[in-house]
């Protein structure tokens, strides 16, 4: 495995902002002083302290999830502030970036425990890091197997105007759109909050309906598809048309699928729509007006060869938005802007985009 | 870019398709019983008092349901003496292989159960009813319907003696295998299998519907039919990535895969994908070459239902990053989605593709002339 | 030049019924709603579906997810093929993006025609009602 080297950034990210950078969590021990008093014994008379709660979509030591230059001497890459600073803020001259933090939180089944994390997450990220530098914003942790926590956990947070939008996995036990999700989406627009769906699963279905493939790349690739389903059921589900100032962010999508998918999404449409009579508009066109895409991975050849193309398939420069993805491994190199990016579309995508998906950035 | 677009108006039809090879064509039965003079009297019985017991709700029928009557017809395809469109030698030959001039026509059987079967015995019994039953009623009487061998895709014993003997039959042009079965298809269980298949010179085709139990996607099961439609694709790109991705094609280097109805348009996205992760996984995955590479080797994708871009000369581009000579037309007769080959194409063909697609790739992989 | 072809006896054609004819070589479906006569060629402008052979239906009218009613009943056609629907009256396709942008590129058309407006919309033919027979114009 070849260390990355320094190499000088070929675009200038000064002054852009990073849609996806992922703090994280050290330990849960990290978590007890962010939880309430019964929470924090409870952790304890379970040992629940001492476990990692990693995600088995993002294995911390896979090299998809960790650049060389990234790891840390001490704990998970992403878990220093002070490491964070000097591999990509400072490097990068970004302006802000907004925290996702990855963690197992979010899959727990019962639904009281998951929402004891989430909110010691939320806690702990205000507290360590949204304090500490002002570049910093974040997304809320939900509990997303629970409309009903997560709305509870939407309005305690929204207080704070640093955090910018809700995070949720794509592929959970229910499709993004069903109506037991409608809770999150109610609560999230009242907040003026995008909706961010992460690439990747809690795992309570395997990401196919074939079944569990056998490595982690084939279950990296199939996030992809994942994403698809997630943004056709809240197409379906007539989320779009229930929650008229909601936008969907997916994040770490890996971009090039979507084209496809609309044209697909548009001729199913056509023909069956009468199955879902409330979805009254080409699809093609609400995902224009409501979705984005952070731009890391970008799913390209080597050196972007064909990425204009298909990009200009979408019909849209209004809807990537620059990410490093920090600390994951999607880039060769220092320049985290995808070779092949028309470079009319660079400023959009820096900064013009994220400012009009997350009207909170606007604010100080 | 000038680009010659297809004459909308709609009666003036383009001429490239005729004397096509049909990738994707539907034979019904008129009543279950058709498969009776194919069983034992024991499966006779057991088909009747029993049933297909699938991992689904429903006795009989889709939890999805279509949206035209007969679970998805086109309305116009209903015979006049009886049964459901495609169980009709005479208007299939109507409506399709004599009006067209259709040269072969691939059959896709979705009738008898065995792919999601869970009585393996009763499952192998149907499998080879269903064989026997494509030759008699469809293939004898019209050569240019070529069958497809079904099998039972989770017992391997019973599959590879169906694949036995059936391989040198030349009125069976391929495997017929459920894209959802209990696991990926590149995974050890089916090996040999697919091992079979390629020692005999069988293409596998993975036709798209059907479930195994598992969610139609992996965030659960949608409540629509307009999701489930889409869900096809996903599941083809996941066969995709299991195949390329255990090295299936390292072992078997004469495997050949048909995508049947899962639209294609999705695949230089899925190229650029597997690439670009298998390089950094490539330790977890070690592969002789890039995935993208055995994809162009090894996969052939039908056309319908075909995509619909927003501009119609992008289909253009996504066949030129596919390859011209992995498109093969389909009509998925007598689906209500299906393609009509007149006006599937929005856009004029190459002069050098339009061949390819319409005949020559069909005609080439299924070694048919 | 129109010419005017009389293709049924007006009490041929009940309310929510329907005659497919052929006049100067083409099929038309004639549909009678509420006693006002439509035409529409036979032809669906997808993919040429025989589109006046298919179900009538109602427009749906859908204001919420999960809220269902019905609208215009008897007055739209679905294609026998893709479903899609068409506005008996008008030959308007219900799936009309109207926002639709479409881009600007050099065009050539193969020989034989010209450009219709939009894929979009069922041709519509001229009926009236002459002392008890319908007629049509093409």
């Amino acid at each position: 495995m070849t260390a990355t080297e320094a190499t000088a950034i070929a675009v200038s990210t000064v002054g852009a902002i990073d849609c996806d950078i992922h703090p994280a969590v050290p330990g849960a021990r990290a978590l007890l002083p962010y939880m309430d008093e019964y929470w924090r014994e409870h952790m304890l008379r379970r040992g629940l302290e001492r476990d990692s709660f990693e995600l088995m979509a993002f294995p911390p030591n896979a090299p998809i999830n960790v650049r060389p230059d990234w790891k840390l001497a001490k704990g998970p890459a992403g878990s220093s502030l002070a490491e964070m600073r000097a591999h990509v803020l400072e490097p990068m001259g970004t302006r802000l970036a907004i925290c996702n933090v990855l963690y197992g939180a979010q899959a727990m089944m019962s639904e009281d425990l998951s929402a004891a994390l989430c909110r010691g997450v939320n806690n702990w990220l205000a507290a360590e890091w949204l304090d500490a530098d002002p570049r910093l914003r974040a997304s809320i942790l939900v509990p997303q197997h629970s409309g009903e926590l997560a709305a509870e956990e939407i309005e305690r947070m929204a207080g704070d105007r640093r955090f910018v939008q809700v995070l949720m996995l794509a592929n959970a036990e229910l499709p993004a759109g069903r109506r037991q999700m409608w809770p999150i989406y109610r609560a999230a627009e009242k907040h003026g909050l995008p909706i961010g769906l992460h690439a990747g699963s809690t795992f309570r279905h395997p990401l196919s309906a074939s079944g569990w493939g056998s490595t982690l790349l084939e279950d990296y690739v199939s996030y992809a598809q994942g994403m698809a389903g997630a943004l056709n059921s809240l197409l379906a589900e007539g989320v779009f048309q229930k929650f008229p100032e909601l936008r969907v962010v997916l994040i770490e999508s890996g971009v090039t699928w979507l084209p496809a998918s609309i044209w697909r999404m548009n001729k199913t449409w056509r023909g069956v729509r009468s199955e879902v009579p409330w979805l009254n508009r080409l699809p093609g066109d609400i995902i224009r007006e409501r979705v984005r895409l952070t731009a890391q991975p970008m799913d390209a050849m080597d050196g972007g060869e064909g990425l204009a193309r298909m990009l200009d398939q979408l019909g849209s420069d209004e809807m990537l938005l620059f990410a490093s993805d920090y600390p994951h491994w999607h880039y060769d190199g220092s320049d985290p802007v995808p070779a092949g990016i028309p470079p009319e579309m660079l400023r959009k995508m820096m900064i013009d985009n994220p400012l009009a998906t997350y009207p909170r950035l606007q604010q100080a | 870019m000038n680009v010659t677009l297809r004459e909308t108006r709609i009666d003036t039809p383009g001429r490239q398709h005729m004397g096509f090879v049909d990738c994707d064509v539907h034979p019904f039965f008129r009543t279950p019983a058709d498969f009776d003079p194919f069983l034992s009297a024991r499966w006779r019985e057991h088909r009747v008092t029993i049933g297909n017991r699938a991992r689904q709700p429903l006795h009989k029928g889709t939890l999805y349901p279509r949206m035209s009557p007969g679970n998805g017809m086109r309305m116009d395809a209903w015979p006049t003496g009886g049964g459901p469109p495609g169980s009709d030698l005479k208007m299939m030959q109507e409506q399709l292989l004599d009006l067209y001039d259709v040269r072969y026509g691939m059959l896709a059987p979705l009738v008898g159960g065995a792919a999601a079967e869970r009585n393996l015995e009763f499952a192998a019994a149907m499998a080879t009813a269903v064989n026997e039953w494509q030759c008699a009623v469809f293939c004898d009487p019209d050569p240019r319907l070529k069958a497809s061998v079904q099998i039972t895709i989770e017992d391997e014993d019973a599959a590879l003696a169906e694949i036995e003997r059936r391989a040198g039959d030349g009125r069976f042009a391929q495997v017929n295998i459920p894209p959802r079965g209990l696991e990926p298809l590149g995974r050890r269980r089916y090996r040999k299998i697919l091992a079979a298949c390629a020692a005999n010179g069988l293409p596998i085709s993975l036709h798209l519907g059907g479930t195994s139990g598992h969610a139609s996607t992996g965030g659960g099961w949608p409540s629509f039919y307009h999701e489930e439609h889409p869900s096809y694709v996903q599941t083809m790109q996941t066969l995709v990535t299991s195949l390329v991705c255990e090295g299936v094609f390292d072992e078997l280097p004469d495997l050949k895969v048909v995508m049947v109805e899962g639209g294609f348009a999705w695949w230089p996205a899925l190229a650029w994908r597997l690439d670009k992760h298998w390089k950094r996984l490539r330790t977890e995955a070690p592969l002789a070459m890039a995935p993208s590479e055995y994809m162009r080797r090894h996969f052939w994708v039908t056309t319908q239902p075909m995509e619909e871009p927003e501009r119609a000369e992008d289909m253009l581009q996504t066949i030129e990053w596919i390859g011209p000579d992995r498109v093969m037309f389909s009509t998925d007769y007598p689906h209500w989605d299906q393609d009509d080959p007149r006006y599937a194409f929005k856009v004029k063909l190459p002069d050098d593709w339009a061949p390819l697609i319409y005949r020559e790739n069909a005609l080439a992989l299924y070694r048919l002339d | 030049m129109a010419s005017r072809h009389v293709v049924a006896a007006a009490d041929e054609i009940p309310p929510g019924g329907r005659k497919i004819v052929t006049v100067r070589g083409r099929q038309i479906g004639v549909f009678n709603i509420g006693g006002e006569f439509f035409a529409l060629i036979n032809v669906c402008p997808h993919q040429g579906a025989k589109l006046c052979e298919g179900a009538i239906v109602s427009q749906l009218v859908s204001p919420a997810p999960g809220e269902y009613g019905l609208a215009r009943q008897g007055e739209m056609l679905r294609c026998p093929w893709h479903c899609w629907e068409f506005d008996i009256r008008t030959g308007q396709s219900w799936c009309e993006p109207d926002d639709f942008k479409a881009r600007t590129f050099n065009v050539t058309v193969e020989a034989g025609g010209t450009l219709a407006k939009g894929p979009f919309k069922a041709e519509t033919v001229a009926v009236s009602v002459e002392r008890n027979y319908v007629v049509v114009e093409m």
